[in-house]
Order: C-alpha cells, then sequence, then structure tokens
C-alpha cells in the first residue's frame, strides 16, 4: 500500500495508519490511551504533566483569520488544554522549502510570539531545516503543560447521563481555507484560536470536567465516534442544537461537504454530568471564544453515535471516510 | 397543509406498497441525512437511482484518466469524488501516491489559467457529470477555443439523465413514481417530464433537497397515485422553470452532440451521452467507446444497486468485501453513491 492523501484526513484512514504501523511498533501504556496529549507522572512527587506534538501543513500559509504561525500554537496548546493541563512551554521544528520569502517567515514566527504571549506558553527551544521545494513550510510543535492535583480529564471518563456541550459554529475554519484556495470571495474567516479562556471559565466554576476534544480534522463526527467508543456509551445528538453559521452551512452544501465532519481550529467538545450543565454552559458562553456555545446532545446506554434529525427521525452518524473532497455536482 | 400534517399521512399510509425511486444522489444523501425513510410509512419504499455521476462511470474511463496522469506533459485535472474510484491499474488517488501528475480541482475553469501559464503541459480534465456540470465544460472548451489555448483535453463521461429515466421505466416496470432531479432539472426544465408521464403512466415529481422539498414531493407523488394521476410536476420552482436554462441548453447544443453512453450497471444507453461536436475535436481526448467494465466478481450486486433492484445491504460483499475505506464498486465510493450513504448511516 502506499501513503495517499486520505491517510492525512483525520477520519478512518488516519486511524488504521496509526494502528497498523505505529500503535503496533510505539506500543505502551501511555500511547495507548490514544487520548490528545500523553498525561505523565513525574516520578517522585506524584504530579503530572501533560505532552502532546503536531505538524502543521495549510495552504496558504496566510489565510483570514491566521496563518500557520497562530495555528502551530493553537493547536499544540489546545491539545494540552483538553487533558486539563495548563499549557506552560513550547518547542518548534521549522522546515522550510527552498524560496520561502523571509518576509513571510517573519511575519509568521511573529504571529506565533504574540499568540504563544496570548496563551501564556513560551517557546524554549527550536530546530530549523532547508528543503527543495517551492517556498513553502512546515511547523512541528511540542507543549509541555503541567496538570494541577484533582483534574482528570478522559474520553474513558463519559458515562450515561453525561452531556456534551460544542464551543460554536463549526466548519469555519475549514470552509475558510477552502475559500482561498477556490479564490471564492466571502466573509468566511477561521476560528483559529487558543481555548484557554473555556478551559479556566470550566475548572473555575468548578465544574466536574469528564471529557473534552478539539473538534481538528475529521471533525465533530470522528471526534465524538471516538468518544463513544473509549467511554462504552451511546451518544446521542439533536441535530438541530449543533451550531454552524449559515454561510459556512451554504458554502458547504454547494460543495457536498458536511459541517459536522469539516476541520475546526478553535473548537471543542465539553462533556460534564447532566446536573452541572446548565452552570458549564454559563462558563464557556462567558468566554470570548466559546459565545456560540450550545448542549448538542447527551450520553447514553449503549454504543455508537446517533443524530435526531430536524424532522424527528434518527439516524447514524459515523466517523469520516476519505478526505471530504468537495463533489461533481 | 404543513410538514407535519405531511408527515402524518405519509406515516399512516397504508394500502398498496408503493416503490418511489430518487433519481438523483444528492436526494438519497438528503433523505439519509434528514432521515425521511423512518418517518414514512414501511409501505412506502425509497429507491436510489443511478443519478451519481461517478457510480456509473465504467473502468474503462477510470483507466483512460490514469494513462493520461502517467503521461509525461500532461497533468490530470479532477473532482474530488472521482479519487478513490477502483480502475484496473489501481485508482487516481493510488496512481497519484506512485507519482502520476494529478490535481484536484474545484472548478473546470482553473484549467484555462494553468494552461496559460504551462504551455508546455497538457491539462487533461476528466469531465464527468450530467446536465448539470455539463455546461460548464462547454464553456471551457468555448473560451480555450476563443482564446487559442491549445494544451486542454477533456476525457468525457458525460451523461443525460432523461435517457436513463427512460431506460430505467422500460426495463423496470415496477417502480410506481419519480423524485426527479433538481439540480439536472433547472438545465432542462420540468417540460422534458411531460412525455414521460404520458407514455409511462407514472407521476413525475420534481423536487428541491430539503427534507421538506423532498417530503412534499413524496405526498404529491402518493397522492397522484392515490387519485389515479400521472403529471409531471414541479415542486422546486424557486429554481426550475418550465423550460430550463436556456442559455445552459444553448451551450451543451453547440459544443456537445448527443450519442450513446455506458452506464455501469445498466449498460449502453443510446443518446444518453455527451461528446464533443467535430468543430471543437482538437480538445477531445478520447471520449468515445470508452465502455469496458472490470470483470466484477459473481457476488458483486453494482448494477443491482444502481437500478434499485436490492439495497445496497443485500450485496453479499457490502461492510465485508466493500467498505468505504476500501471500496470495490464506486457506489461505495462517492458521497452520493448509495452504497456509502447507506454505510455511513445505517451501518
Amino acid at each position: 500500500m502506499k501513503i495517499t492523501m486520505a491517510h492525512g484526513s483525520g477520519g478512518k484512514s488516519s486511524a488504521q495508519l496509526m494502528g497498523d504501523i505505529f500503535g503496533k511498533h510505539f506500543a505502551n501504556s501511555v500511547l495507548d490511551k490514544m487520548e490528545d496529549a500523553a498525561v505523565l507522572e513525574v516520578p517522585g512527587d506524584g504530579s503530572r504533566i501533560a505532552c502532546s506534538t503536531d505538524s502543521f501543513v495549510v495552504t496558504p500559509l496566510e489565510f483570514k483569520g491566521g496563518d500557520i504561525g497562530k495555528l502551530c500554537v493553537c493547536g499544540t496548546v489546545n491539545d494540552l488544554l483538553m487533558m486539563g493541563a495548563e499549557p506552560k512551554y513550547l518547542t518548534c521544528g521549522f522546515i522550510l522549502e527552498e524560496g520561502l520569502d523571509t518576509e513571510l517567515l517573519d511575519r509568521v514566527v511573529a504571529s506565533m510570539a504574540a499568540q504563544a504571549r496570548e496563551a501564556g506558553v513560551i517557546i524554549v527551544a527550536g530546530d530549523t531545516k532547508v528543503v527543495e521545494g517551492n517556498g513553502g513550510m512546515y511547523i512541528n510543535t511540542t507543549g509541555i503543560g503541567i496538570v494541577p492535583e484533582g483534574r482528570n480529564v478522559s474520553g474513558g471518563n463519559c458515562r450515561p447521563g453525561d452531556v456534551i456541550i460544542c464551543s460554536g459554529n463549526l466548519g469555519d475554519h475549514h470552509a475558510c481555507i477552502l475559500s482561498h484556495r477556490m479564490e471564492i470571495e466571502n466573509d468566511i474567516t477561521s476560528d483559529c484560536a487558543a481555548l484557554n479562556d473555556i478551559v479556566e471559565n470550566l475548572f473555575e466554576e468548578g465544574i466536574d470536567v469528564r471529557a473534552m476534544r478539539d473538534v481538528t480534522r475529521g471533525g465533530l463526527g470522528t471526534v465524538l465516534n471516538e468518544i463513544s467508543e473509549s467511554s462504552n456509551c451511546r451518544i446521542e445528538l439533536e441535530e438541530e442544537s449543533i451550531p454552524v453559521n449559515s454561510q459556512v452551512r451554504g458554502f458547504a452544501d454547494i460543495l457536498g461537504l458536511d459541517p459536522l465532519y469539516m476541520g475546526n481550529e478553535g473548537k471543542m467538545i465539553a462533556v460534564v454530568p447532566a446536573e452541572e450543565a446548565d452552570k458549564a454552559l454559563a462558563a464557556v458562553k462567558k468566554a470570548p471564544h466559546g459565545r456560540d456555545a450550545a448542549v448538542i446532545g447527551r450520553f447514553t446506554e449503549g454504543t455508537g453515535t446517533y443524530i435526531r434529525t430536524r424532522l424527528g427521525a434518527t439516524r447514524r452518524f459515523d466517523v469520516l471516510y476519505g478526505e471530504g473532497l468537495p463533489r461533481i455536482c | 397543509m404543513n410538514i407535519s400534517e405531511i408527515i402524518e399521512y405519509l406515516r399512516g399510509y397504508r394500502g398498496r406498497e408503493l416503490k418511489l425511486m430518487e433519481v438523483c444522489g444528492t436526494h438519497t444523501a438528503a433523505i439519509f441525512k434528514s432521515g425521511i425513510r423512518d418517518l414514512i410509512s414501511p409501505d412506502i419504499k425509497l429507491i436510489s437511482g443511478p443519478g451519481c455521476p461517478v457510480c456509473v462511470t465504467p473502468t474503462a474511463y477510470i483507466d483512460k484518466c490514469v494513462e493520461y496522469a502517467h503521461k509525461p506533459g500532461h497533468e490530470l485535472l479532477t473532482f474530488g469524488d472521482m479519487m478513490k474510484v477502483p480502475g484496473t491499474g489501481g485508482s487516481l488517488s493510488e496512481n497519484k501516491a506512485g507519482g502520476a501528475r494529478i490535481t484536484v480541482m474545484y472548478s473546470p475553469f482553473e484549467a484555462l489559467d494553468k494552461a496559460k501559464a504551462d504551455p508546455d503541459t497538457t491539462y487533461v480534465i476528466a469531465a464527468v457529470g450530467f446536465e448539470t456540470t455539463a455546461p460548464a465544460y462547454g464553456l471551457v472548451i468555448k473560451a480555450a477555443a476563443e482564446q487559442g489555448i491549445e494544451n486542454i483535453r477533456l476525457v468525457t463521461a458525460l451523461k443525460t439523465a432523461i435517457p436513463a429515466i427512460s431506460w430505467i421505466c422500460e426495463n423496470q416496470q415496477d417502480i410506481d413514481g419519480f423524485i426527479c432531479p433538481g439540480h439536472v432539472s433547472v438545465i432542462t426544465g420540468r417540460h422534458v417530464y411531460d412525455a414521460l408521464a404520458e407514455k409511462y403512466k407514472k407521476p413525475f415529481v420534481v423536487s428541491g433537497f430539503e427534507a421538506e422539498h423532498i417530503l412534499a414531493t413524496i405526498y404529491r407523488i402518493v397522492k397522484q397515485i392515490e387519485t389515479g394521476e400521472s403529471q409531471a410536476e414541479n415542486l422546486y420552482r424557486n429554481a426550475v422553470r418550465e423550460d430550463g436554462n436556456s442559455r445552459a441548453l444553448q451551450v451543451l447544443d453547440e459544443v456537445f452532440r448527443p450519442g450513446p453512453a455506458m452506464w455501469r450497471g445498466l449498460g449502453v444507453i443510446e443518446d444518453s451521452g455527451l461528446y464533443i461536436r467535430d468543430e471543437y475535436s482538437v480538445y477531445d481526448g478520447g471520449s468515445s467507446m470508452l465502455y469496458e467494465d472490470m470483470e466484477l466478481p459473481a457476488e458483486c450486486c453494482c448494477g443491482a444497486v444502481i437500478t434499485g433492484r436490492i439495497n445496497p445491504d443485500q450485496c453479499p460483499m457490502f461492510g465485508v468485501k466493500c467498505t468505504p475505506v476500501d471500496p470495490f464498486g464506486p457506489c461505495m465510493v462517492s458521497s452520493e453513491g448509495s452504497c456509502g450513504i447507506w454505510y455511513r448511516n445505517k451501518f
């Protein structure tokens, strides 16, 4: 088999690649949990750190609402946040293609620095390599955070009755990038953001957060199916309550894409106990990045992920297959 | 009558079992997405028709595209949903991973800019689609001719839906009514269904793509059957006109001529294909007679699925040897293919 673009989609093919090659050779008790970030005990004192790494490839390098620099800070910071960690340090590795404009590089790095300040992390190590190519750029970031005592956030914690909060409109980033590539003029802006404000609000309110996930590649469908599987519960969503911006919905409709499978860079879901749902939703909505948050569904006994449609029917809500490519007609 | 009354009526229907065919893949996707099948009476069966252009494209076409993608000095431009359709020597996606020059396009007009910027490369457009997409390819050909661009070719698998619907009426008499394709009808207009309704004595109703549109369409078909009518109706009036889109039809007529086309699972249907006319033949990358389909194992039921004779999950390969990750037939690959839609929503 050869690697195809579908292996990078975050959906079913990516998961197979992880299992068949990386999971097979790297297997260990930490990695096998397959969370957004690894939570590691510091030998001796019982404290825990979270660690995550992510590589960023995006065309175009600058887009409405962000650039690859902002993206590579937000992405790794969010992965740490989703484990309940307070992000502290980042490292970065740049792979620059021959022909890259240094003014562009300067803008990207300035943007990284600004986003790092905002997210409360410092960039403590870095590396640069140059390869042949066409002026492109790839960035890897690795992040370290501290998990405060008493926090236990994991996809496996969810249980029947728990409620799912989605932090805002889905599909904005994917629609923004596609608009750029297709040279379509519209107002769709990437949601690229570090979600410290939402996560801090939840813990400050004392919510017993069961699980959190940032809704990136593969979209809501892929993320929820993963959690449903790791918690051994069924998920039931209400289609009408899932927030999607109307312009993004229209754009996705034309291309035959579904916002619920489109990638985001500043959206998350939080799973909380039913009795804390109102309080948790208020906490999320108070954060600037959580203004459009909504309760979208809940966990029940059983397996699989399902949506109750606008008209009251129920359908299966599966993971993303393939790449989510625009269709012919 | 409001939508809940319509749902109430369709849920309460008890009578002769009705088989209604939604011709268009976008309708199939919308029906599953909104869960319409579960809202209506089990006596009203919705059957997915051949209206996904990817699903009815034979293997020989994929192989031709793969051949171009490997040819020195050539680059293939294709829509995304063709990428995973299996060919004799692998899919476009697999061939791209193997070094073939293939770019996923968002619009066929991209070919014009690319061809101007790089005159040494011949850009080959995989032009697949129905009446809906064909005018855009026609405009690309006309623009290329007007601008004197010579390094563009089209390998066409362009089909027209109306002859295929006639074919189904002739060969599958148990279909009681048709949910007519919305996008295709924008181009053709409503009137093309008059002759079909007259000849086959069945209701033909043009539908939009919202769940409410589709439910209203099903309601009208059932009502027509109950009252013994057979009319061609238009319930997508904000988009579909009586005579269609005259400009698009004119482009189709100027650039293309009708000819026989091979529909995977159905066979060759006379006058159901669109081929580039002689005056533009320099742009034709060799589109005629691409009929060969790879030999399918006996258990593969693609043909029966496309014509609605069985449901996808009745095929022994469904979900076992044929899945969206490892598809066997194009109906499992495409976002609008009935097997893929069943798998994602039902399996």
